[in-house]
């Protein structure tokens, strides 16, 4: 069963392979290599877990709770895999966008160190070992943040690291609280002994410690202040990534550990999640309606769409669930090809302001098209997927009789329509604004554009095919519900 | 520094430190210590060096790049990894080998130690990194 562990073997080879090498051609090559050997292993592991719906690897041979598991459910491959997608695409977008100077021959070191953070805390079954790759994530993104050494980008990540610092913190206090009462901090083994135990209301510090550390890991109301402030400095490869998938690991460990193991006391926990996820998609929302820098829009706009993750897991029924991991997929691949056209924009315009850009539609149409794709889907319009992803959580909202929060999502989206057709009007459709020179003939290259391709075409498959992805995000959905499932596969010696 | 009693004495401590930086490696393994204290400990007779010299003589004396260290630190461990992936147990599981030597007795090596090792070399290959980015003047 070693081919669970790939996923943070395959990184952890490709970092000592490029730490011995220096030259930053043969660097990104074995960039791009190594990133597509992954996503093969993801769709491996995930057709694996679609034939045997647990896999379990008991690291050292210490059988649960003992040692650490790594476990993969539905819920984790698909995540795994809609990571591994979205390296795999931007390793290609680094080959011209990262640059050549050579201190940037350094870059796929961390962005791997980055993945293997990444990928351990998709398919860690154990708390701790959950903490330390927050910890090697948090490392590797300051290093990727900071890795232009700008003045802006210095200040942007001593905000990240503080606060994600800051988070860490709660997030270790939680966890020795959870270890001082129950004495595992194996998931399975936590959610047997507190979903047996009349008293496990008292956990209810620790629950929010760990709400409080991921919250700010997954940028939530009223949390979220580190995001927009440190996104947009960065190199636009670099705020792709991020943007695709650091909120969203936080966003699966609250899925992870409020479906697991915090399951007591309910009402409490889903009514924070739903206040908390209203007001993040709203301010996000709002927030990005008044920016005029397409990165600082579109980081608002990460806040705000990660609500509607929460509101799924906080109206907590198959359906809003199912609804939540879909919008986590769409949105993943949709969000990162946003700031992939946003970065093409910027080499053909040389700036991110929207007011010194235009007329991009006649002269590049296909441009054009390649930003719709993604920012209709982010709106919602059918038949992308993002409609397909609001219509699953607000159907689960009426459902449930949330009413409050289905109306805030339904005026949310109109919120993101907006805010991305103020991009196509500045951007595109209005003509070139006459005090700005810009150079007519910059060749876009196909390194370039071809991430964006398949990341826009991947968008439109999830809307055309959403009945057949539909029913694997129920499947996940299903898992989480029922995590006597996840428990008896970990803990299956006990 | 420029001290001749500083830089005759580094070469008799940095003895003692290496000393208790394998020290504190081997008996790691089920005592406090282990690669990682042992790493800082074995950085810490470069660091004390550095007083005494200064950090280019250093760099000079020591000849691989930091960088080298951590590259080699983390490919001891993953070579500790493959004897369970070559032999199908659980990933990670020690593998021993009992050596018979006339003056110690029983040795028994194992890949624990072999990763201890690689995380001991890494260690210092970053401490050694913050102090020749932290001493170079620019």
């Amino acid at each position: 069963m070693i081919e669970i562990a790939l996923p943070i073997l395959i990184p952890f080879t490709l970092i000592i392979i490029l730490i011995f090498i220096r030259s930053s051609v043969y660097a990104k090559w074995i960039g791009i290599a190594g990133s597509t050997v992954l996503f093969v292993v993801a769709v491996y592991l995930f057709f694996q877990v679609r034939k045997q719906d647990v896999l379990v690897l008991q690291m050292g041979g210490w059988e649960a709770p003992f040692g650490i598991s790594l476990v993969l459910d539905y819920l984790s491959s698909l995540m795994l895999l809609t990571s591994g997608f979205l390296v795999f695409s931007i390793s290609i977008f680094a080959y011209h966008f990262i640059g050549n100077k050579p201190k940037f021959s350094r870059f796929f070191i961390f962005f791997f160190a980055l993945v293997m953070g990444v990928n351990g805390s998709f398919i860690t079954g154990d708390v701790f070992n959950f903490y330390v790759w927050l910890e090697v994530m948090m490392l590797s993104s300051f290093v990727l943040i900071t890795m232009g050494s700008k003045k802006e980008q210095l200040e942007g990540g001593i905000k990240y690291m503080s606060l994600n610092l800051i988070a860490s913190l709660f997030f270790l206090a939680g966890l020795g609280l959870l270890y001082g009462k129950t004495g595992t901090l194996n998931m399975a083994h936590l959610a047997q002994i507190l979903n047996n135990d009349q008293q496990s209301i008292l956990m209810n510090t620790s629950a929010m410690l760990f709400f409080i550390a991921l919250g700010i890991k997954a940028a939530i109301f009223p949390l979220f202040f580190w995001l927009p402030a440190s996104y947009h400095t960065a190199n636009i490869t670099v705020t792709s990534l991020f943007a695709g998938i650091l909120t969203k690991v936080g966003v699966y460990a609250l899925i992870r550990f409020f479906t697991l193991f915090f399951v007591q006391d309910a009402y409490f926990w889903h009514n924070l999640l739903l206040i908390s996820a209203g007001f993040t998609m709203v301010i996000g929302g709002m927030a990005a309606s008044i920016q005029y820098d397409t990165r600082r829009i579109l980081s608002y706009h990460i806040i705000s769409q990660i609500g509607y993750m929460i509101m799924g897991l906080g109206i907590y029924t198959p359906l809003a669930l199912a609804g939540a991991i879909f919008f986590i997929i769409h949105n993943m691949i949709a969000k990162t090809n946003t700031f992939l056209v946003a970065g093409i924009v910027s080499k053909l315009r040389g700036t991110f302001y929207l007011k010194d850009i235009g007329g991009l539609l006649k002269e590049r149409p296909f441009i054009a098209v390649l930003f719709i794709i993604p920012a209709f889907a982010l709106a919602g319009i059918p038949p992308l997927s993002g409609f397909f992803a609001k219509f699953i959580l607000i159907k689960a909202g009426i459902e449930d009789r949330h009413y409050v929060i289905t109306i805030i999502a339904v005026l949310t989206a109109l919120l993101t329509l907006y805010s991305m057709i103020k991009i196509w009007n500045e951007a595109f459709l209005k003509k070139q604004p006459e005090k700005s020179i810009v150079d007519t003939d910059v060749k876009l290259r196909f390194a370039e554009v071809f991430p964006s391709v398949i990341l826009a075409l991947a968008s439109i498959l999830l809307g055309v095919l959403a009945a057949p992805f539909f029913d694997l995000t129920q499947e996940a959905a299903r898992q989480l519900m029922d995590p006597d499932l996840y428990i008896k596969a970990v803990l299956s010696n006990m | 520094m420029n001290s001749i009693i500083l830089q005759i004495a580094s070469k008799y401590l940095r003895i003692i430190f290496l000393l208790f930086a394998f020290i504190a490696l081997f008996r790691g393994h089920n005592q406090p210590g282990g690669g990682f204290i042992g790493g800082l400990l074995a950085a810490l007779y470069i660091v004390y060096d550095s007083l005494a010299f200064t950090s280019d003589q250093i760099k000079q004396q020591l000849k691989v790049r930091p960088e080298s260290y951590m590259g080699v630190g983390l490919l001891c461990v993953l070579l500790s990894f493959l004897p369970s992936i070559v032999t199908g147990a659980p990933l990670m599981q020690g593998a021993w080998l009992s050596v018979d030597s006339s003056v110690f007795g029983e040795i028994k090596l194992g890949t624990p130690l072999l990763f201890d090792l690689g995380v001991f070399i890494a260690v210092m290959g970053v401490t050694l990194m913050f102090l020749f980015t932290l001493s170079t003047k620019k």
